[in-house]
């Protein structure tokens, strides 16, 4: 399968891999794993205690092309963005922008399901109640 | 030698065909096009004497009779023949037989077909380097066994099996014996008669033939084996496989067999020591496993898992330059690891971080070098982009994680 030229440069430039302090109570962490393909991403925020925008976002994925360049343009999207911002990111708003094929969708799904993760990580911790999936992949 | 890229490392898959074997086929498309049974003009004449020299040649490279040599479209159509001819055939004698987990869908795939149509089939595990338990395929021999199918090499890790032993226990229970020879031949002596086999496929595109062509071996004496036709029509191929022959193809295979007879000893020692000087580069990295069995192997192929980094993720990073392929679930469209892999007990990580070398006649050692720095390059980039190799340098259980599934 041919990889769109987007899929190919975040691959090879990936943007935002790293590790934030996952003990700090600014920084949520999502942890998520495709079970049917064995990939496994974790996403990380941080956000600013003042204003509520994440103002930064790390990566770390073990996954196919598709996967690393989801989480990479998952971590550029949610740069800048408040929490409920954050949590509107659609995972085919990022096969729209990768021109994911239908077999990568699943890899789409992971990003969105770890910047949800990541999203109630940050809330429970600052003792909010986790958000409720409304929606069944 | 200059590099030519992209670099073919794939020759499990298919072999690129030799140019000695297409110069041998050409003349047989435009002016020697005649149909080999046409037996009333030299057109027909001269194709007959093609087919006839080419048989020789198939068959002297695994040492059978050129009478046991059944050209077919290729492997898969002979191991269906192999197993649904004998299933017909030997039905009042029985209706058991055995083969393995490892073996090609081509070979899996027709036992479910004969399941549904009345047999019973054993599914032998293998053990964890690949190799099948000869005590358990003893233990598994009924009155009622009719055939033993066990590949002789593997297409993903180039194990080979036992294949006398296995033979020796056939005969001894008066079982057929049918091995799917397609990796194995012209790139380790396979001989027949000293072997012990009863019937073997092979196919010509792997051994640097055309696509399209390949062969079923069945033994004419002790025992005299008989297989039902699973194509009907002019009763070509004694009758075991109807259909005008494909001349030029088999002609091509012809050629390939002997090439391979020729060269086959000279280009192992090559291969191998490619393949081993591969290999050692390539587990100089940390947490790299060779799976399968290393003594007992095809001189040309190696299955190394890089663990921590997934296998489509890791052939992205240079399949412009490389052509690979890889156990993992997501270069195919199922998302199920290699089962071949999973059969030899590796978890899914391991699985999923494979990749399959497969070197030929053509692959030169500039190539292995490339490609040995092109991985190591990309699986330590991959490693700082992976949250399991952190994991796992924090020291922490990965088995003992639970994953937050969607
Ligand atoms: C072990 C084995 N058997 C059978 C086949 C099928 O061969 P063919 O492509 O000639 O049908 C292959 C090739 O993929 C193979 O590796
Ligand atoms: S995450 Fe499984 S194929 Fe991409």
């Amino acid at each position: 399968m041919a990889y769109s030229e987007k899929v190919i440069d975040h691959y090879s430039n990936p943007k935002n891999v790293g590790t934030l302090d996952k003990a700090s109570k600014n920084v949520g962490t999502g942890l998520v794993g495709a079970p049917e393909c064995g990939d496994v991403m974790r996403l990380q925020i941080e956000v600013d205690e003042e204003t509520g925008i994440i103002k930064d976002a790390k990566f770390k994925t073990f996954g196919c092309g598709s996967a690393i360049a989801s989480s990479s343009l998952a971590t550029e999207w949610l740069k800048g963005k408040t929490i409920d911002e954050a949590v509107a990111i659609d995972n085919m708003d990022i096969v729209e922008e990768l021109n994911l094929p239908p077999v990568k969708i699943h890899c789409s799904v992971l990003a969105e399901d770890a910047i949800k993760s990541a999203i109630n990580d940050y809330r429970v911790k600052n003792g909010l109640p986790e958000l409720v999936e409304e929606k069944a992949h | 030698m200059e590099l030519k890229f992209p670099i073919y490392l794939d020759n499990n898959a298919t072999t690129p065909m030799d140019p000695r074997v297409l110069e041998t086929m050409l003349p047989y498309f435009v002016e020697k096009f005649g149909n080999a049974a046409s037996r009333n003009h030299s057109f027909g004449w001269v194709a007959e004497e093609a087919v006839d020299y080419a048989r020789e040649q198939v068959a002297k490279l695994i040492n059978a009779d050129p009478k046991e040599i059944i050209f077919t479209s290729g492997a898969t159509e002979a191991n269906n023949l192999a197993i649904k001819g004998v299933f017909e055939m030997y039905a009042s004698k029985g209706n058991h037989i055995i083969t393995c987990t490892t073996e090609h869908k081509a070979v899996l795939d027709t036992c479910k077909h004969v399941e549904k149509m009345g047999a019973s089939v054993t599914y032998l595990d293998v053990q964890p380097d690949g190799l099948i338990d000869l005590e358990q395929l003893e233990k598994a021999i009924t009155p009622r066994t009719i055939l033993i199918t066990i590949m002789y090499g593997n297409n993903e890790i180039g194990v080979v099996q036992p294949i006398r032993e296995i033979a020796a226990i056939a005969k001894k229970h008066g079982v057929l014996f049918f091995t799917d020879g397609t990796q194995a031949v012209g790139k380790i002596p396979v001989d027949v008669m000293a072997d012990g086999i009863d019937l073997m496929s092979f196919s010509g595109h792997k051994m640097y033939g055309p696509k399209g062509v390949g062969v079923l071996y069945v033994r004419r004496k002790n025992p005299r084996v008989k297989v039902t036709a699973q194509m009907d029509g002019g009763g070509h191929e004694r009758g075991m496989r109807s259909g005008t022959l494909n001349v030029p193809g088999i002609v091509g295979l012809g050629k390939a067999c002997e090439l391979c007879r020729l060269e086959m000893d000279s280009e192992a020692v090559r291969l191998s020591a490619m393949r081993d000087r591969l290999e050692a580069a390539l587990t100089q990295i940390d947490e790299s496993y060779v799976n399968g069995n290393r003594q007992h192997r095809l001189p040309h192929v190696a299955n190394i898992s890089f663990k921590y980094v997934e296998g489509e993720g890791l052939l992205m990073g240079f399949n412009k330059q490389i052509a690979l392929s890889s156990g993992s679930a997501c270069t195919s469209a199922s998302l199920e690891p290699s089962y071949v892999l999973k059969s030899l007990g590796l978890g899914d990580d391991l699985a999923h971080s494979s990749l399959r070398f497969g070197l030929g006649r053509f692959t030169t050692d500039a190539e292995i070098d490339y490609t040995t720095k092109a991985i190591t390059e990309t699986v330590l980039k991959l490693r700082e982009m992976s949250p399991l190799w952190e994991m796992f340098k924090e020291g922490i259980d990965l088995d003992k994680i639970e994953w937050a599934h969607h």
